[in-house]
């Protein structure tokens, strides 16, 4: 395996409002590291307000007040350079945007103009990028849609004559026509129906494994983790507490939330009883001493209400944030 | 028929399209479902959006009219109700759990109004301490306390704590019926088993019957008696929860149960290599 | 509700600014109690004396102590403004509520009456009212008249909120919890509608008196009730500006120009704090 590329290190992004003289401070994400290897799908799980939103926008470096980076960096390897997010002027981040760096996003609308053919999106954020007189450029489209088992007619369509699904599709196609090193994917089916669901989470598994492209895909939806990424990060609450490979978080999680959020999963053909887990999400205004989870945990001692655990390796390739974690399990 | 708690009869609802199309649009389309008064049970109608599911409990919570067909509730064809006595008698039997637990109370206001309210107005209690005792009561039912939840605004508490008042209020009047549309699909996951065992219990408990509307298979297979499949507004299969799941017949149902991401990597259905590529 | 208010005084300049200008005016109208003068009474000073320490604002070509009689004119002038405001507002509330809450037929019914009024051209509705009343025409009956004009934009506005609010959630839970459309209406609709209904007030005041200003200068009102419009009606009678009089015509304007842009910066800071994004913040 070569280098990473993407190596995030420590990072810390809040979110300070002051508002009538109240001042405020949301730890979103806090002292978050990871790194994400070439040609691989890297899931980022997690609740509501566990800050997965967050990470992810300042790993895109879209960065908006009240939204601030306090610490740490993000730094990307691509093919031909190397950037590092938060140390480059904003030219540089938009020569690299659909060329070397892609997004698929939850609401297809947000990308695709009403009122425009979707030939008119392709051109607007790829024709630069790809740098090839029109008639070749549209060729090169019309393959790339080709490849993705679309019909190249969809140019010619206005985005409401597409269904959901069909739109998502295309979304897909224009996040990945510039033969991207890395797409950043938040949420990409969460709105789809069950059927079409899966059919686009297929279109892009194989469009992944073609272009050799790495993806962050994140989703609280466990089960999409489970059938479509490589490794995956568990956040709680603004904080990675477990990172691993999927298949070894889903046969043997080590920390206490990760535990519970696989065991509370609901399987077809399973009816057996479920537990519930009891509290809430904590307030990110004002987080829980120690581990954030501590007051939900069966397992926290004093020590974890006074000091958070640091990620560390249990096994190679499973970093877990827990003094006392779940016991390894034997498959 | 004696002994139906609710009767919905071939019932069928059509909107007109926009002002210039004549094309009308079918959401429900002659669907028939009977709930035993002497058998409490959750029943689950599964679709996905467009299916006509949330068309068909808002015609059974009395909301909108249907077009054809009646539906009659202990009896009573809903067609019927008019009066606003009429109106909260039947209130008072059947009752709503809505999606978004976040919208289901106004964020202005505090949430023991409407606990308040309900009682007073739909257990018709009049007396302070007695419409408090019955909230309490209805609150510890599902987990929590009166002590708990006076005074309280809408975004001091979690979904999950919010759906479990939302579960609270419509029990004070000791309904028959609840009507859940998809009341988890908003909840974090962390919480959602306890509130998906929380319907369950109430249905064994308190014998209340639940009309479950879920795009869930998962958890529709864990908690119901019955299940119905909706797709554009008719039901292409219904019968006993494990029999339908377990081995559906209709090709909908087929392709519906074929489409559930099975949470295990062992048994990926993405892809074509199964398990990950990653040594 | 004070503690909203305390922190604009404190953290919106324009706020305070419109607090500021409208306080000075209101004082000012305040005077007019402590009166020597009943406010009809003429050539009870010298006429054509400029603005000095014993006459600060000077005094008419009728004889009148402009300070004084302003002190009036602006005092009904701000009164008529509030009547207007607050007859059309109750209008605009009533009406776009349950127009909005309603749907069907109500709301139809509701809103083409509405949109006759906003499609009616006021002024000449206004002149010829004057000529049918002419003897009759009184202040009341002015105010009556256009709070029966100016409710029909805002309770468009409220109309559009209340059809939201209507699908909302909490409304059918208010429903299903037995509570009855009044209290629907008023305790769960009401307070989303609040803050608009107050900063239309502003604007609804500030076109009102434009308008009676307007009308009064032409002599369309009944001009023996002192208002600004009234005052500057006389001097242009009186030819105050080709006779040098500038105090006559300057002191009203000024009086009524701080009015306005007091109500401006109000509504304007107010319409900041009914930015949801900027309440976030507080909860």
């Amino acid at each position: 395996m070569g280098e990473p590329v993407l190596v995030v290190s420590d990072l810390r992004a809040y979110y300070r409002t002051s508002a009538f003289g109240i001042e405020r401070e949301v730890r979103a994400v806090d002292d978050v590291s990871l790194t994400i290897e070439a040609n691989e799908i890297y899931g980022l799980a997690g609740e509501s307000s566990s800050g997965k939103t967050t990470l992810i926008k300042t790993i895109a470096a879209a960065i908006q007040p009240p939204l601030e980076v306090l610490g740490g960096s993000v730094v990307f390897n691509f093919r031909d350079r190397r950037v590092d997010m938060h140390g480059v002027d904003r030219q540089h981040l938009d020569a690299i945007r659909w060329k070397n760096l892609s997004y698929i996003m939850q609401g297809s609308m947000n990308v695709l103009n009403p009122v425009r053919r979707i030939r008119h999106a392709f051109v607007d954020f790829a024709f630069r990028h790809i740098g090839k007189p029109m008639p070749l450029f549209l060729a090169v489209v019309r393959e790339h849609l080709e490849r993705l088992h679309l019909a190249p007619e969809v140019l010619d369509a206005f985005p409401h004559q597409l269904s959901g699904g069909m739109r998502q599709r295309v979304t897909i196609a224009l996040a990945t026509v510039c033969r991207p090193d890395f797409i950043i994917a938040d949420e990409p089916t969460t709105a789809l129906d069950v059927v079409v669901q899966k059919s686009v989470l297929a279109m892009i598994h194989e469009i992944q494994r073609e272009l050799g492209s790495s993806i962050i895909f994140v989703t609280h939806d466990m089960a999409v983790h489970a059938n479509l990424t490589d490794r995956l990060g568990i956040m709680y609450a603004g904080r990675l507490v477990e990172e691993g490979r999927t298949a070894d978080i889903f046969r043997a999680p080590r920390h206490p939330y990760t535990a519970h959020l696989i065991a509370s999963l609901p399987r077809l053909g399973d009816s057996a009883p479920k537990k519930g887990l009891d509290g809430a999400p904590p307030n990110l205004a004002e987080p829980p001493s120690g581990c954030r989870f501590h007051p939900r945990c069966p397992r926290a001692t004093e020590r974890c209400a006074r000091e958070a655990a640091p990620m560390a390796s249990l096994a190679p390739g499973h970093r877990v944030a827990c003094f006392y974690p779940e016991p390894e399990r034997s498959a | 028929m004696s002994g139906a708690l609710l009767d919905v009869d071939n019932v069928v609802r059509t909107y007109s399209g926009g002002l210039l199309t004549r094309r009308r649009v079918t959401a429900v389309d002659g669907v028939s479902l009977r709930l035993d008064a002497a058998r409490p049970e959750i029943f689950t109608i599964v679709g996905e959006s467009g299916s006509g599911k949330t068309t068909l409990a808002r015609m059974i919570l009395n909301m909108i009219a249907p077009s054809a067909g009646t539906i009659r509730f202990d009896g009573t064809d809903l067609a019927t109700i008019r009066s606003s006595r009429a109106r909260l008698a039947f209130m008072k039997r059947v009752q709503p759990i809505f999606q978004n637990p976040f919208e289901s109370f106004n964020p202005m206001k505090r949430l023991d109004r409407y606990l308040f309210a309900t009682g007073r107005r739909m257990a018709g209690l009049s007396d302070t301490t007695a419409i408090a005792d019955a909230a309490d009561t209805a609150l510890r039912s599902v987990g929590l306390s009166l002590a708990e939840i006076r005074g309280r605004y809408p975004h001091e508490l979690s979904g999950g704590q919010l759906q479990r008042v939302a579960i609270a209020r419509a029990l004070i009047s000791k309904p028959a019926l609840l009507i859940a549309d998809e009341p988890v699909s908003m909840i974090d996951a962390s919480l959602r088993a306890s509130i998906v065992n929380l319907l369950r219990d109430l249905r064994d408990r308190l014998s209340v019957s639940i009309i479950y509307i879920t795009h869930d298979l998962a958890t529709a297979y864990y908690i119901s008696d019955r299940i119905m499949i909706m797709r554009h507004g008719k039901a292409v299969e219904a019968g006993d929860a494990r029999t339908v799941l377990d081995d559906p017949q209709h090709p909908y149902s087929q392709l519906l149960k074929q489409s559930v991401l099975s949470p295990d990597p062992q048994h990926r259905t993405v892809g074509r290599q199964g398990g990950s590529s990653h040594a | 509700m004070w503690r909203t208010l305390r922190d604009l005084l404190r953290f919106n300049r324009q706020f305070a600014a419109g607090i500021v200008l409208l306080g000075i005016v209101a004082a000012f109208s305040c005077l007019s109690f402590f009166s020597p003068y009943p406010p009809n009474d003429s050539f009870v000073v010298p006429p054509d004396v400029p603005p000095s320490w014993a006459y600060p604002m000077g005094t008419t070509s009728r004889g009148q102590d402009l300070f004084w009689l302003l002190s009036f004119a602006i005092r009904n002038t701000l009164l008529f403004g509030m009547v207007v405001a607050i007859l059309s507002r109750a209008l605009a509330l009533v009406i776009g509520l349950v127009a909005g809450y309603s749907g069907g037929l109500v709301d139809r019914a509701l809103m083409s009456i509405n949109d006759t009024f906003i499609v009616i051209p006021l002024f000449p509705i206004l002149v010829l009212f004057y000529f049918v009343m002419r003897d009759h025409m009184s202040w009341g009956l002015l105010a009556l008249m256009m709070a029966c004009l100016g409710w029909a934009y805002d309770a468009r506005l409220i109309r559009s909120v209340a059809l939201s609010l209507r699908t909302r959630e909490f409304t059918q839970t208010g429903i299903f919890s037995g509570m009855s459309t009044r209290q629907i209406l008023v305790e769960e609709h009401l307070p989303y509608v609040l803050p608009i209904l107050f900063s239309t007030t502003m604007n609804n005041i500030n076109w009102s008196i434009g308008l009676e200003v307007t009308l009064s200068v032409l002599g369309f009102t009944d001009i023996n009730t002192p208002t600004i419009g009234v005052l500057i009606y006389w001097a242009n009678q009186h030819t105050a500006l080709v006779a040098g009089i500038w105090w006559w015509l300057f002191f009203p304007v000024l009086l009524v120009v701080m009015t306005f842009i007091g109500l401006f910066l109000l509504a304007v800071s107010m319409n900041e704090h009914i930015d949801p994004r900027s309440r976030l913040g507080r909860s």
